[in-house]
């Protein structure tokens, strides 16, 4: 007994060091044993905790990646609203028909080039004719509308702005629903202008434009801007309304090209009612 | 003496922060594991009894364990390095007087015996652990350069804390 104590003191550096690593190994190998769990759970209950403080504050170096993501559904949640479809006439019946259609896509896009300093303002996106983007396709953002598709490569598109002096977008007052154009003076690219607004009519500042739907690249309803003001020049009828664009051009990220499925569809049918006339 | 003591443990929790927050991320295609936390090991007074240094190594590989859940791993490995610890101080040799409070730091130690003694800790550590997280020699090749390749990055890291860390206090 007594040889083995001495043994034990004075081997005990080699033999206490065996015992942890035959006890580290062992924790190693079966890591699956309650006792390791067991560890594990109780120092999770210290670890948890902190590694949530720590996520929270290293969440914000993954905010790009986090809103690409939220870009994208909000993209295919405004795909599904109802906006987006064209209501079917529900006064006749069809067996295989739904009572909305879908005529409005949206693909999510990134800014890549933009300029508002110049007259004629162009926009360049990350995606292209292989995203589906055509020309002549809308431009949006959630704030409202940016522009309209001029020219696609491979994979980036060229988006003329609505600062640009080739803008003539239809808009529209919601107050009392009076169709007007709405062009760019190049002066402040916070500011545009809308014409054609019969004087007569009555009007406030603050009144909201959205576009008008009468278009075959724009669908109804999208905001464009508030009125801060307006005036009739001499011997004019029709108003000039400065108004405060709802898009800051100068911070666009993320877009929306708006894809209108029934615009082959709508043209066609202008074409050939154009042929009927004109014979 | 307390002094050291309290010196000790705010390395270790330092380390250990500093281990599971920023070294435990760095994984440079999968080669580069540095494991910084052996430092404390390494600085630990000379006059460690035995048994306090393999149960602080052990405690220091086990903390590590439960934040990177590698439960016994580093433990493994820590106890290891605290075993081979007398054996690399006797082998980089020229032992100086020294007394109680003595630590082998860069300063006091001077910088190639201090580098010396550091590679072969951090390669033991790092030998063991790869071996062990691999579990069998068929591919020695590739574990041996992972090895050296974060034996060299550890290294570099210590020594940075050394040169950071350390001059103020030994000139008081």
């Amino acid at each position: 007994m007594r040889n083995i104590l001495v043994f034990i003191i004075r081997y005990h550096f080699l033999l206490l060091f065996v015992l942890l690593e035959i006890f580290a190994i062992t924790l190693l190998v079966n890591s699956t044993y309650y006792q390791s769990s067991a560890i594990l759970k109780a120092g999770s209950r210290v670890t948890g905790r902190f590694y949530t403080s720590i996520s929270n504050a290293t969440d914000y170096l993954k905010l790009r990646t986090t809103n690409e993501q939220l870009a994208q559904e909000n993209a295919m949640l405004r795909q599904m609203k109802g906006v987006s479809f064209l209501k079917n006439d529900t006064s006749s019946f069809w067996v295989n028909d739904t009572l909305y259609k879908q005529q409005y896509q949206y693909i999510v896009s990134k800014v890549v080039l933009n300029t508002v300093g110049k007259r004629n303002n162009y926009i360049m996106l990350d995606k292209g004719s292989r995203s589906g983007i055509k020309k002549d396709m809308a431009v949006i953002t959630s704030n409202g509308i940016v522009g309209t598709v001029v020219n696609v490569s491979e994979n980036f598109s060229w988006v003329m702005s609505l600062l640009n002096k080739h803008t003539r977008i239809s808009g529209r007052i919601i107050k009392n629903n009076q169709m007007g154009t709405v062009v760019w003076n190049g002066v402040d690219h916070m500011y545009g202008t809308l014409t054609d607004i019969p004087a007569h009519v009555k009007i406030a500042k603050g009144d909201t434009i959205v576009s008008s739907g009468y278009s075959y690249i724009f669908p109804a309803g999208i905001l464009m801007g508030t009125i801060s003001d307006f005036r009739v020049e001499q011997g004019d009828h029709f108003y000039i309304i400065p108004f405060k664009f709802s898009v800051d051009f100068n911070a666009l990220q993320y877009v929306y090209v708006v894809k209108n499925l029934m615009k082959d569809e709508q043209e066609t049918l202008e074409k050939s009612t154009e042929g009927i006339q004109n014979e | 003496m307390n002094r050291l003591v309290l010196t000790n443990i705010f390395r270790f929790i330092a380390l250990v922060l500093i281990q599971v927050l920023i070294m435990n991320k760095v994984n440079f295609y999968g080669f580069l594991n540095p494991y910084i936390y052996i430092l404390f090991i390494l600085l630990l007074p000379f006059e460690t009894p035995g048994w306090l240094l393999l149960l602080l190594s052990f405690a220091t590989g086990l903390t590590v364990d439960i934040f990177s859940g590698t439960l016994g791993l580093h433990a493994a490995s820590s106890v290891f390095a605290g075993f081979m610890r007398p054996l690399i101080i006797s082998f980089v040799g020229e032992k100086p007087e020294y007394d109680i409070t003595t630590q082998p730091k860069l300063q006091q130690m001077g910088l190639k015996w201090f580098m010396a003694y550091a590679l072969l800790m951090i390669f033991a550590h790092h030998l063991f652990l790869n071996l062990l997280d691999v579990f069998s020699f068929d591919e020695f090749w590739q574990t041996l350069l992972r090895v050296i390749v974060s034996t060299l990055f550890t290294f570099l890291f210590i020594m940075l804390f050394e040169y950071i860390f350390a001059p103020r206090k030994e000139k008081r």
